[in-house]
């Protein structure tokens, strides 16, 4: 790992000149051309699920979760005001499609889709996200229950579409099969029908979860217990208007 | 045992060359980058760590060890140490069998290293099945590494020939898949295409099967695709070695 130098002093000035030049003008360049956050407009076509597969070289669960990492960054920065209110749905829940193609085991496009982007304030891009986890709860409903769930409350809070939220709560009554699911998730539809306000069912959903061992990742507990004190303060605040 | 010596010696020249410093080096930098995902995931924090680690780990091994043997055999060649050591009463095979032994065991102490961070994330038994696939697709690799060294003219065609064999090796089911899509032309040149990605494959290592990152996500395989997976990987290296061996003993000097 050694080998034999000649003592500092033996470098030529104008080598020196040269080399701490060189590396002044790298570092300037940088940081005129620093990366800004990339914007809604930047969101490029989503690749084919076949596509990502071959670029992974036999990593999908890695690649599926960078993409994601990739995806949350658009449209999504510190002085955004209403963060993925911009971005072009159909162009996303195709990335998030093909994610879930290529890690069909990782819950990550799901979470995404139910708690962050359609909690959007835009109730045609809500119905996009929702839609995209409807469609894909059929492929596994014994583990994607969870974010139908949510769907459903969503539907019914924000949309104000009853149906769609029956539709969704009755949909996890008929397809899950595994003993896990807990009974309050295949009563779905009651606890829709009853006269509970988004909080009060927020909390419902929130605790089931945690109870039931749904949510291991003591990250997405946090962010949730989070979107839920978000929801109080802004319920709190229309009460008090 | 003769050709014990020179495997400890392919070993002893990794070690003075540097190779475990790189290997510290990676760990540090798999566990940084790790951390840094991990900060930006909303959910499933801990299995980007594990799976951006294994996956950073696996490169940087294969890498470590394609590098090791090429370099390694080729400055013996350059420095006509290898016509001395063919003047040896020792017999060609053992002679190869002796460097490659040596670079295996180098393979599996890397699989070893790089396993223990991934007890973090992931279940013993998991981790185990992942590490000794790891050692086997490294012995693969240094067979590779070897085989090339020994046959190409110089440095970089052998590196290069390597790491396109194992690349090509890990993505070849991804392209016959794409080349079976629904996607795909009903045409005569499309069918031959696609019969000679069939004929590439057969001649392939199924490396895609190895070491699979989703062990370590949702648990370890079980016994029969796990034996599948290394049977696979050991018969392609057995090749290998039989190709090397067969080449070594036709070589003038």
């Amino acid at each position: 790992m050694t080998r034999d130098e000649r003592p500092l002093h033996a470098v030529p000035w104008t080598v020196w000149a040269a080399l701490i030049a060189a590396l002044c003008a790298q570092i300037a360049w940088r940081v005129a051309q620093a990366p800004a956050a990339p914007s809604a407009a930047d969101l490029p076509p989503a690749p084919s699920a076949q596509a990502l597969r071959l670029a992974s070289f036999g990593e999908p669960g890695m690649l599926a979760r960078l993409t994601m990492l990739y995806l949350q960054a658009f449209d999504y920065s510190g002085t955004n005001a209403s963060p993925y209110g911009r971005l072009d749905y159909a162009r996303l829940t195709g990335w998030l499609e093909a994610i879930l193609e290529l890690d069909p085991r990782s819950e990550y496009p799901l979470f995404a889709a139910a708690r962050v982007y359609a909690e959007g304030p835009d109730p045609a891009r809500t119905r996009i996200a929702l839609d995209f986890v409807y469609r894909e709860f059929f492929a596994d409903p014994d583990h994607r229950w969870p974010w139908l769930a949510h769907a459903a409350i969503l539907a019914k809070h924000r949309l104000h579409d009853l149906p769609l939220a029956r539709r969704y709560a009755a949909a996890i009554d008929h397809y899950t099969k595994s003993p896990n699911v807990p009974l309050w998730a295949k009563q779905m539809e009651i606890f829709i029908l009853e006269d509970m306000n988004e909080l009060e069912a927020a909390r419902i959903l929130l605790g089931g979860l945690l109870e039931s061992g749904a949510i291991k990742d003591p990250g997405e507990a946090n962010y949730m217990r989070l979107q839920l004190e978000d929801l109080e303060r802004r319920l709190g605040a229309k009460r008090t208007r | 045992m003769p050709a014990a010596i020179l495997a400890r010696l392919a070993l002893m020249e990794a070690r003075r060359g540097g190779l475990a410093w790189l290997a510290f080096i990676a760990l540090v930098l798999g566990l940084g980058v790790a951390g840094f995902l991990s900060q930006l995931a909303l959910t499933e924090s801990r299995m980007l760590q594990a799976a951006v680690v294994a996956a950073l780990l696996r490169v940087c091994a294969v890498f470590f060890v394609a590098g090791q043997v090429v370099a390694s055999v080729r400055r013996e060649i350059d420095d006509r140490r290898l016509e001395l050591a063919l003047s040896l009463p020792l017999s060609r095979t053992a002679q190869y069998l002796g460097r490659l032994a040596g670079f295996v065991a180098l393979g599996l102490l890397l699989a070893a290293i790089f396993a223990i961070p991934m007890l973090l994330w992931a279940p013993p038994l998991a981790v185990a099945c992942w590490a000794l696939s790891l050692a086997c697709e490294l012995a693969l690799v240094a067979a590779a590494a070897l085989f090339f060294a020994m046959s190409l003219a110089s440095l970089v065609p052998a590196l290069a020939a390597t790491i396109g064999l194992y690349l090509l090796a890990r993505s070849v089911s991804a392209m016959q898949a794409i080349a079976a899509g629904p996607l795909a032309v009903d045409s005569l040149p499309q069918e031959l295409a696609g019969h000679a990605l069939s004929a590439v494959a057969l001649l392939l290592p199924a490396l895609d099967r190895a070491t699979r990152t989703e062990w370590l996500l949702y648990g370890a395989p079980d016994a029969h695709s796990f034996a599948l997976g290394i049977s696979g990987v050991l018969v392609y290296g057995a090749l290998l070695a039989a190709a090397g061996v067969f080449d070594f003993r036709r070589r003038a000097a």
